[in-house]
């Protein structure tokens, strides 16, 4: 039950299969089994359980408010939720509990679907490992499946993988069969990233479809609330209801289509399909590559136009998200001075010294670091050199994006991230900086942009780690992007953890089944292993 | 004699200082010729339900933090939504000052940590504010009696929509900051203003018509005690055709008397140090109404690099011409539209007063105070509807009498103990030959200490009325001709001016009530 789409469990609560506080109770369970994955900031369980008792009750009469209801999400703690701590895992909200609900929260809620918890992140969401909280890493789930296990004979305390950043814990949520969606959030990868390495679908829309009104913002400029499932036709049930304009969001614009169902067979046929040369970039692993090109066969062979394309500013792309990113943050983060919210230093000399020891013991060296350089670029001897002109750079990514566009590319095709997930051991031997110019090197120029894309898993690598492909889609043209995405999560044939996920003091390994299988599909040697 | 040796000393000393001070001019700083520069910024709170980016209402005096959102107080995760009424007021304001109003205009964030901001920084119109290049046009009175109205002039280089902070309270005995959010995230003008004035009585002047303006248009209460006009002086001193010297900026000014005094206080200062020497600070400095000097402020401001950055959140703000140069898809009642802002401007004060010297023929220096006063035009044209008199006759009634009486008290138009109506009735008893005109000036006081007594009843209860028996003045007069036979010796020669004073002993026996008519005439025959 628990591995089910939203779609699939949806179907069974309506038909009594199972009640809501029964499954309510079933992902409880299991978030308590999945400890060890630190998934979790907070868990609402007592809200969850009365959300699950209503939900009963509708469907009882039959009523039900619409295909969430009754259905476990999980939130990135970077989003408001009212009465309930919002901590952006800093030490800085540990105590923080905001007056008000996000807006995309909230349409959950009005949804019927039920609050199972806020999930674990890097503080502020800078970070692209879920490495860098306050509250700990966030442990990939793949980490106890079978697969690694048995590829890498990995020793179970010790040799465990990262979940990629910064919306870790929400990806780590819907891997680990806890929630059947998460929200994240993606200002230059932070739910692509953790959606490939978790294996699941990991959707940030264009900018603006949805509002922002209640995340905590980390670059306003580029954040877009993220989707994260199992299917793309859930991410497309999940879009549908959280997109559409915001009174309280002036970014946003209206949805240009009431987006309901995907169509089950999309038309290949006709789309054209870019390849972006200069995403085959410095880094990136054999495994990755392998799966890019064995996706673009597909398309090939199933009659879609595939072309190489260019967007030439690619290269300049991460190092002016990093100047915008920083300075934005060096803005947002002013107002935690600890005097309306946020935590306060005994520090009480002068105003000025209260200020200077709450954010020290508030906010950690990444975040430190990112202030001071941000406000390093907005100097007035520098603003032209460095922001301004990172603000051209980026005009001219999102021109190389449209051109692209403009020459008949429908998608384009790349990569998500450079390999499948590292050890932390591993990861944390390069600080955040380092880490994040890696990490987000194929996802940034996308939120520079304002573009839709979606990351699917593809394939497990030789690991037995989740590899995903991206697809970037032009402004507005999410549902189209959807169909593409569904179109290749139906013919890959990416396998779904199903079965517990023990805990890992346990030393014994998960079971692992496939549940997709489309048999037509001619599988490379490397992914033999989970193809029938 | 020694007189002379004196005067001889006096022009030596003269000359002598008038050499010295020609060769300090062609060396350095003659302080002689220096000259004050002023330029202000005026930040005038816009007259609106509620804040600029959220809803939460603006009230002068409400309990402190009572009118707070989850946006004035920076919460995490909070977004500004843009206040149409702001912007419509802007545009009004921008219009009636002449200004070009920018179709797309963009707001940025200004940062400073203080105590009162506290999102850390401002959002406010740095790259493209949403007005530029306007005139405001005030007059000085001049001339011997001041009656000579003298026109000026000054270029406002832009508008610009802005937050408010909140407000800072110090408790030093407890070494404690108070902080009260309810100011904060009011909607704010920022009028930047050339610095094209010299004086302080100039920038008076100008802040007084800048008020007026205001006021008219509704688009702010413009009150300076209350904080809703706040006027920022920047003043420096240079020698005419030279570049402006070093300039400070004078603050916590909250009345525009003390504009004129602060501006003037801070022009000698700047000649003094001059003068001696020194150099000028760059500085801000807070005007002390008590000492009537400006003193240094603990400069929060210091070298403060702002760190300007395009505020994401909002996207460019556009105004649009016309209705029909509203893009299809766009809500019109969305949509700030300019001309019919422009459409509904009211009647501005200049052309108020131009309207008021042409139609009543009154003096241009008595538009001023009718203009000037809230509720006097309107009090003045009331008591022209119910009386013949001529409007020239009854603008000093209006301009000193009731005016004065205001004034000792500290009345507004609207707490006037007289109304126009029973003032009119007043004036048509002198009028019709009923009183003398220092009785009616008897009356109006008697009228003031007493109100709901209408002008007839004081005048029945005091037997005020005229008296034009001529029998009795008859015998009044011949007793006045009688006992002043030099005075009626000399008209009798031909001085007929004498008369006059014959005739304001016969008005000291009646009490000022005698009609004067009547006793000239007589006077004049029993002198002849």
């Amino acid at each position: 039950m628990l591995g089910l789409t939203i779609r699939e469990v949806s179907a069974a609560l309506r038909e009594g299969r199972i009640s809501p506080t029964e499954l309510c109770r079933k992902c409880l369970n299991r978030i308590k089994r999945t400890r060890h994955l630190n998934a979790y900031i907070a868990v609402t369980e007592e809200l969850a359980l009365k959300q699950a008792g209503e939900a009963e009750a509708r469907l009882l009469r039959g009523a039900p408010k619409g295909p969430l209801d009754g259905i476990p999400f999980a939130v990135k703690d970077n989003f408001c939720t009212e009465n309930i701590k919002t901590t952006c895992a800093s030490r800085m909200l540990k105590d923080y509990t905001p007056p008000y609900t996000a807006t995309v929260v909230q349409k959950l809620l009005n949804q019927g679907a039920i609050l199972m918890g806020k999930t674990n992140m890097d503080e502020f969401a800078m970070g692209a490992g879920s490495t860098d909280g306050a509250f700990g890493p966030v442990r990939n789930p793949w980490s106890y499946a079978a697969p690694y296990r048995e590829r890498t004979g990995a020793a179970p305390d010790s040799d465990w993988v990262v979940t990629g950043g910064s919306s870790g814990g929400s990806a780590a949520a819907v891997a680990s069969l806890t929630s059947y969606l998460a929200l994240g959030s993606d200002t230059g990868g932070s739910t692509r990233n953790p959606g490939a390495l978790c294996g699941v679908v990991a959707l940030k829309p264009t900018y603006g479809l949805l509002s922002r009104h209640g995340l905590i913002p980390l670059v306003n400029s580029m954040d877009v609330p993220g989707i994260m499932t199992r299917s793309v036709s859930d991410a497309a049930i999940v879009l549908g209801i959280l997109q559409g304009q915001d009174t309280r969001d002036s970014t946003t614009t209206a949805a240009p289509s009431s987006l309901t169902e995907l169509p089950e067979h999309f038309d290949v046929k006709n789309i054209c399909v870019g390849i972006p040369q200069e995403y085959h970039a410095p880094g990136l692993s054999e495994e990755t590559l392998a799966q890019w090109s064995r996706v673009a066969d597909m398309f090939e062979r199933a009659g879609a136009r595939v072309k190489r394309v260019s967007l030439p500013h690619t290269q300049h792309s991460i190092v002016c998200y990093h100047v915008l990113c920083h300075a934005e943050v060096a803005s947002n983060m002013a107002r935690f001075d600890g005097l309306e919210y946020g935590h306060r230093s005994e520090e009480d000399s002068s105003t000025e010294a209260m200020y200077a020891s709450s954010r020290h013991e508030g906010f950690n060296d990444v975040v430190r670091g990112r202030i001071l350089s941000g406000n390093y670029f907005l100097l007035k001897q520098n603003s032209e050199h460095y922001f301004v002109k990172a603000q051209r750079v980026r005009r001219l990514i999102a021109e190389d994006f449209k051109r692209a566009f403009g020459s008949g590319v429908d998608v384009l095709l790349t990569p998500t991230t450079l390999a499948d997930a590292a050890r932390y051991s591993d990861f944390t031997q390069e600080d955040n900086r380092t880490r994040s110019a890696q990490e987000d090197v194929f996802t940034q120029p996308v939120n520079m942009a304002g573009l839709p894309a979606v990351s699917v898993p593809t394939a497990l690598s030789s690991r037995g780690l989740p590899i995903g492909l991206q697809l970037i889609g032009p402004a507005l043209q999410d549902k189209k992007l959807l169909g593409v995405a569904q179109w290749i999560e139906q013919r890959v044939g990416f396998p779904s953890i199903t079965g517990a996920i023990k805990h890992m003091q346990d030393g014994s390994f998960d079971s692992f089944i496939i549940r997709h299988c489309p048999c037509e599909i001619e599988m490379r040697p490397v992914l033999c292993f989970m193809t029938c | 004699g020694p007189g002379l040796s004196l005067s001889l000393s006096l022009s030596l000393s003269l000359s002598l200082s008038l050499s010295l001070s020609l060769s300090l001019s062609l060396s350095l700083s003659d302080p002689q010729q220096l000259v004050g520069v002023v330029g202000l910024e005026v930040h005038a709170q816009i007259n609106s339900n509620t804040k600029l980016f959220s809803g939460s209402s603006v009230r002068f005096s409400a309990p402190p933090n009572s009118l707070v959102s989850p946006f004035d107080a920076s919460l995490p995760g909070t977004l500004p939504v843009l206040n149409k009424r702001c912007v419509e007021a802007a545009v009004m304001t921008a219009l009636a000052l002449n200004c070009t109003i920018n179709k797309k205009s963009l707001f940025d964030r200004k940062h400073y940590f203080y105590a009162d901001l506290p999102a850390g920084y401002q959002i406010t119109q740095q790259r493209r504010p949403i007005a530029v290049d306007g005139t405001l046009t005030y007059s000085i009175l001049g001339g011997k009696k001041r009656s000579q109205v003298i026109r000026r002039t000054s270029t406002i280089k832009q508008i610009q929509l802005e937050q408010d902070s909140g407000k800072s309270l110090h408790d030093d005995l407890r070494s404690q900051t108070l902080i009260d959010l309810n100011r904060a995230g009011v909607g704010l003008m920022e009028l930047v203003m050339e610095p094209d004035m010299s004086c302080g009585e100039e920038a008076a002047a100008a802040v007084r018509e800048l008020q007026l303006i205001l006021q008219a248009l509704g688009t702010c209460q413009a009150n300076m005690s209350e904080g809703q006009l706040r006027v920022d002086a920047n003043v420096s001193v240079h020698k005419p055709g030279e570049p402006l010297g070093v300039r400070t900026e004078v603050k916590n000014i909250n009345s525009v008397r003390f504009l004129s005094r602060a501006i003037d206080y801070e022009i000698q200062r700047h000649i003094q140090v001059l003068q001696r020497g020194g150099t000028v600070q760059n500085e801000t400095r807070a005007f002390d109404s008590k000492s009537g000097e400006t003193i240094p402020m603990r400069d929060k401001e210091g070298l403060q690099d702002y760190r300007f950055m395009p505020e994401p959140n909002l996207p460019p703000l556009i105004v649009y011409e016309d209705n029909a140069s509203l893009p299809t898809g766009i809500d019109a009642c969305q949509a700030v539209v300019v001309q019919e802002i422009r459409a509904g401007l009211p009647e501005l004060p200049s052309i108020k007063r131009d309207r008021l010297v042409q139609t009543y023929g009154i003096l241009p220096e008595h538009s001023f105070t009718l203009v000037n006063e809230d509720g006097l035009v309107e009090y003045f044209e009331a008591v022209l509807k119910a009386t013949t008199k001529e409007p020239r006759k009854v603008i000093g009634w209006v301009t000193n009498e009731l005016v004065g009486h205001l004034k000792q008290r500290d009345m507004s138009v609207s707490q006037s103990p007289i109304s126009p109506s029973a003032l009119a009735e007043l004036l048509e008893r002198q009028e019709s030959g009923h009183i003398s005109s220092s009785v009616a000036k008897q009356v109006f006081q008697e009228m003031w200490r007493s109100p709901g007594k209408t002008a007839s009843q004081i005048i029945q209860e005091q037997d005020l009325g005229l008296v034009s028996d001529a029998t009795q003045l008859h015998s009044i007069c011949q007793k006045v001709v009688d006992s002043h036979p030099v005075e009626v010796h000399a008209i009798r020669n031909g001085n007929k001016k004498v008369l006059n004073k014959l005739m304001g002993l016969v008005q000291k026996e009646t009490k000022g009530r005698a009609d004067p008519v009547l006793v000239r005439a007589i006077l004049q025959e029993k002198t002849s």
